[in-house]
């Protein structure tokens, strides 16, 4: 396959300007310094011009080498600020690069915001073809796609009234229906997937799919991770302005990224002297872990195999010992809590003297992707808490992220707690025996 | 298929292509323009009549007080016209200059979202002055047609001259809008440019009542020139061109429109950054 895109020590510098907070400068100013240097010149003529000490230049991107082959679809990955709209502004020619070249081979077409240069007092329908325009589709090209852009923005029967009188709804649809309809070889799309109320979202995704299903090359910023796993053949992670990695190894990016970006949040709890020491149950240890017991990296993948693990040491037996663990969204709502005498039957584990390793699956693809607490709690059976929930008892904090959903069709992180993946039948061809 | 165009862009390098460019974006020039021209007199109750009312106000006043008033010489021609005629290409200028002038700022947001040759914005806004200037013909032709003045041979130098008045409104422009970018100073300069050179600019009245030494210093404003030129290819023969003061406006024109061109290109790179 041949190159789409090559990058050779592109980089990009700006120049701070420390005594200007605002972007644009004033001719006053400009003046004003300039008769201050002289000045300070006339009166020093031997000091050296200490212009480097009002400016200071600064790297928004870095020595930056890709190569993009034709029909590749690369998610860019970083930070705010590490560079990935600078990098996505270089490409689209709205910024010229400082160092190194750039060669692109192919009809580039960029999507940095939906909705550019929509004009509130054009009607709908004048909009879409300024907007088309813009994006740099022919007039005959936008002509040809119009009906489709309608059908996709569902804004029928406004198409004669201004858009300043459009909903925020209808607005974005519009805008973004111009924008998916823009098929050059090469796109460069910043963070505009998703706009609209959820049911235009998923049209949206969908509509992403199509056209990296089309051999189109792709470039893609997001911090969605989900959405790039599924659409992006290749990842590159920028990190204040460097390429930290770039690879057809998209979960190896990601988890890359992610795992340097977490903060570090205790994923495990180990007791350090003799707190929450009794007789009945002494933890030692509280953690999440594989299959095989090794304690596991956050973030984990919600389809991951996880097992919450308590090690104790046991005293004195007490057939009244339950022992489980609560588990808090970030926002602290208690989705449950689970003991290890929940099941109440033959398969209950006593407790006796001795150590334990306590183990509890989590359900793959249960919890959303997201922040959550666990805190060990039990006691003894309606006589008293040993671990009460919230009264500072041992926890630790996972994270999920990515891997809700194998389809197509679910994509985004949903609103929800709780995102399992329950099984759907069609019983139209039974519907006879339930009569 | 159709070959794919490779496109290089290198740091510290122009556009090898820009002119291709800019006519490969000839779309975007008219949709711009067409846009620019629709939204002026979108939710206005006269529309375009306002093309018409500013500059015969203007004319009605300027012949009471510089005909009636203070009684200037009139070459030979009814006042009316004599003003009607400096005020079309004026009103074009001052118009065309300050709409180039503010165009880049206007747009930021397109400049910072979507790649296009930057060019395409101060041309495109051109667009609206002259339709509007194209309007405003009518009095001029309704004014002479009521005198009963038709213009002789000299007529067919006019669009000479409007494409003069284009291009000095477009060079300074150029450079107003550029500054603009970087130093908003500028936007406070273009309604003092109007105001002024509406009265140091022959409208009022005819050039001929400069005394002769300082008419080539009176033609450093190269709207002399333009001005002088529309009221000697419309007025008939009675209009003499002062030629060396002409000559001087002419080149005063190609020199600012010359250096506008080579100043907003050296420094359209830096927009996005810097708007």
């Amino acid at each position: 396959m041949t190159t789409a895109i090559r990058t050779e020590g592109l980089g990009k510098s700006y120049l701070l300007r420390h005594e200007q907070p605002e972007p644009y400068a004033t001719l006053r100013d400009e003046l004003a310094n300039a008769a201050r240097g002289l000045g300070r010149r006339l009166l020093n003529p031997l000091a050296r011009l200490d212009l480097q000490s009002t400016k200071e230049v600064f790297w928004a991107l870095r020595n930056i080498n890709l190569e993009v082959k034709e029909g590749a679809r690369v998610g860019i990955i970083g930070r705010n600020g590490a560079g990935k709209s600078t990098l996505l502004k270089i490409l689209s020619r709205i910024t010229a690069p400082t160092t190194g070249r750039v060669m692109m081979t192919g009809r580039v077409g960029s999507l940095l915001e939906v909705g550019t240069g929509f004009h509130p007092e054009l009607t709908g329908k004048e909009n879409i073809f300024l907007n088309g325009a813009i994006l740099g589709m022919s007039r005959v090209e936008i002509q040809r796609k119009y009906d489709d852009i309608v059908a996709f923005a569902e804004i029928e029967n406004f198409l004669d009234t201004p858009v300043k009188r459009y909903s925020s709804g209808m607005y974005v649809r519009l805008a973004f229906a111009v924008s998916a309809h823009l098929e050059p070889d090469i796109l460069i799309v910043d963070e505009v997937l998703a706009v609209g109320d959820v049911s235009f979202q998923e049209k949206c995704l969908g509509r992403m799919t199509e056209i990296s299903n089309s051999g189109r090359t792709v470039l893609f910023v997001s911090h969605n991770m989900s959405a790039i796993r599924q659409l992006c053949t290749s990842a590159l992670h920028i990190s204040a302005g460097e390429m930290i990695s770039y690879s057809n190894d998209v979960d190896g990016v990601i988890q890359g990224y992610l795992s340097k970006n977490t903060n570090r949040v205790a994923s495990a709890w180990e007791r350090g002297g003799l707190e929450h020491a009794n007789p009945y149950f002494s933890p030692k240890r509280f953690y999440v872990a594989s299959c095989e017991g090794q304690p596991l990296e956050m973030p984990i993948r919600a389809d991951q195999e996880a097992y919450v693990t308590i090690e104790a040491q046991v005293e004195q037996y007490n057939q009244n010992l339950t022992i489980g663990y609560a588990l808090y969204t970030q926002e602290g709502a208690c989705l449950y809590w689970s003991y290890n005498t929940d099941a109440g039957d033959g398969t209950l584990v006593r407790l006796k003297p001795g150590s334990h390793v306590l183990r509890c699956r989590i359900p793959p693809r249960l919890l959303n992707e997201g922040v959550y607490q666990l805190e060990l709690i039990g006691g003894l059976h309606f006589t008293e808490w040993l671990f009460e929930p919230h009264r500072q008892v041992p926890t630790i904090t996972i994270e999920v992220q990515g891997r809700n959903s194998d389809s197509v069709y679910w994509i985004n992180k949903r609103p929800t707690l709780l995102a399992p993946v329950l099984p759907w039948t069609d019983d139209a061809g039974k519907s006879k025996s339930t009569d | 298929m159709q070959a794919k165009p490779t496109l290089i862009i290198e740091a510290g390098r122009t556009e090898r292509h820009y002119w291709r460019d800019l006519w490969q974006y000839r779309e975007l020039f008219y949709f711009l323009a067409w846009r620019d021209i629709l939204v002026r007199y979108k939710q206005t109750a006269i529309g375009v009549l306002w093309a018409l009312i500013r500059p015969l106000l203007t004319m009605v006043v300027f012949t009471i007080v510089f005909g009636r008033l203070a009684e200037l010489p009139s070459e030979g021609v009814p006042y009316p016209i004599l003003v009607c005629a400096a005020m079309l290409p004026w009103q074009f200028f001052a118009s065309a200059f300050a709409e180039v002038g503010n165009s880049l700022v206007g747009n930021a947001n397109l400049l910072s979202k979507t790649y296009f040759p930057r060019l395409l914005v101060p041309a495109s806004t051109m667009i609206v002055a002259f339709v509007d200037f194209l309007i405003s013909l009518v009095i001029l032709v309704a004014l002479m047609a009521w005198y009963g003045l038709f213009p002789g041979w000299r007529v067919l130098a006019f669009p000479f001259f409007v494409l003069v008045a284009a291009a000095a409104a477009l060079g300074t422009g150029l450079w107003i809008a550029a500054l603009n970018v970087k130093y908003r100073d500028f936007r406070y300069v273009i309604p003092f440019v109007v105001q002024i050179g509406l009265f140091i600019s022959p409208v009022g009245f005819s050039s001929s009542v400069v005394p002769e030494q300082w008419r080539l210093l009176y033609s450093v404003n190269p709207m002399v020139g333009v001005i002088d030129g529309f009221r000697w290819s419309l007025l008939g023969n009675g209009i003499r061109l002062y030629l060396p003061g002409f000559a001087l406006s002419m080149v005063l024109v190609v020199l600012l429109l010359m250096s506008g061109l080579a100043y907003f290109r050296r420094t359209e790179r830096t927009f996005a950054d810097v708007i």
